[in-house]
């Protein structure tokens, strides 16, 4: 039995240590928002945030997670109401839509670390998040007006 | 008189014991001595004897060793990390970062697990995977032997390491992570133990470079 806590609840988790950590949050726990895209880390579908950081649960094994903090697109908010997800909706970001708990989460961490970020920091944070649609415009469109939306809040998240 | 005669045998028995044990751990170390690299206990006293020959001929192999995709890759003369046995840019073009950990939501431990990822090019693992920090990049790549050799050296640019610190490096887990890389990868060109042998007669005859 392993213990993890996601977005906020402390669960416990009956599998192989060694079963990769998307596969608990979708498959055990329902909380389907987090996508399978490579299965090897190689395209940012899958990223949560461990303690903070924006981790591939494709490639992150439950054991990791054992007794840490993780939080999916599910819990970045109570209300959808975080400022990538704000701007997120008023830049019409997605197409397809699948890449975009990756991509939302990622953006997240980069503007926890960077309130007002240039372009070549959001690529530099960004690159590890694939969008087969090609909405990198918006993505990066959409990142400097949560940047604005987060400072006008004053908020941190 | 009668307990301490008691006590007699005993004592003597100790010190006969004790006398073997240092004669058997004298005779021991002897024949340790040829091959004290392989078996160094955790602080070893190295003694430095010059031999310019011997060091040249080690420092050939340690620069295979470092120069080898395995070693290399993670010493770039760039920001970005390099992968694979051609040693191209890192995909998805993760940076340095200032302390060597990556930057934003591209940190190494990211995608790089405290374990080999099984699979075929999978990201391989390490509870401290990381490049060298921004202010002492230790680049290997592009350096010629002697450009290296001298960098390896020198407390400035090898992380504040004189030698018994160079030599302790040979067993870091990171360095020791190049012999165990992952599916679909391959090993440095010599083995550890070689290599470490290579190394510590390198620094311990005068860590001579190359012309």
């Amino acid at each position: 039995m392993t213990t993890i806590t996601i977005n906020g609840n402390q669960q416990q988790i009956d599998a192989d240590p060694n079963m990769p950590l998307l596969w608990v949050i979708r498959d055990l726990l329902g909380l389907t928002g987090t996508k399978y895209g490579c299965g090897v880390a190689q395209c940012g579908a899958c990223v949560v945030h461990l303690n903070g950081d924006a981790v591939r649960s494709c490639v992150t094994r439950l054991s990791r997670a054992e007794g840490q903090q993780i939080v999916t697109i599910e819990g970045l908010s109570k209300n959808n109401d975080h400022p990538v997800q704000l701007a997120w909706n008023e830049e019409s970001v997605p197409q397809c839509g699948y890449c975009h708990s990756g991509q939302i989460m990622s953006a997240a961490v980069l503007l926890r670390e960077n309130s007002n970020p240039s372009d070549a920091d959001i690529d530099a944070a960004m690159a590890g998040n694939i969008c087969r649609c090609g909405t990198y415009q918006r993505i990066r469109k959409a990142i400097r007006l949560a940047a604005e939306l987060q400072r006008k809040e004053g908020t941190n998240k | 008189m009668k307990e301490g005669t008691n006590y007699d045998l005993p004592i003597r028995a100790f010190a006969v014991t004790g006398i073997l044990l240092t004669a058997i751990g004298i005779m021991a170390s002897g024949l340790h001595s040829s091959d004290k690299n392989e078996t160094a206990p955790a602080s070893p006293v190295y003694e430095i004897k010059r031999d310019s020959i011997t060091s040249l001929k080690a420092f050939k192999q340690v620069y295979k060793v470092l120069m080898s995709p395995r070693c290399m890759n993670c010493h770039p003369s760039g920001d970005i990390p390099l992968q694979g046995e051609d040693s191209h840019l890192h995909t998805m073009s993760p940076q340095r970062g200032s302390d060597g950990k990556g930057v934003y939501a591209m940190k190494c431990s990211n995608c790089h697990q405290p374990t080999n990822t099984p699979g075929l090019h999978t990201p391989p693992g390490n509870p401290n995977w990381h490049l060298p920090p921004a202010d002492m990049k230790m680049v290997f790549q592009g350096r010629t032997p002697r450009q290296l050799a001298e960098q390896l050296i020198d407390p400035k640019r090898n992380g504040n390491k004189d030698i018994k610190k160079l030599i302790a490096h040979a067993d870091d887990g990171l360095v020791l992570a190049a012999w165990n890389p992952g599916e679909g990868r391959n090993l440095p060109p010599l083995s550890h133990a070689d290599f470490k042998r290579a190394w510590i007669t390198w620094l311990t005859t005068g860590a001579y470079a190359p012309k």
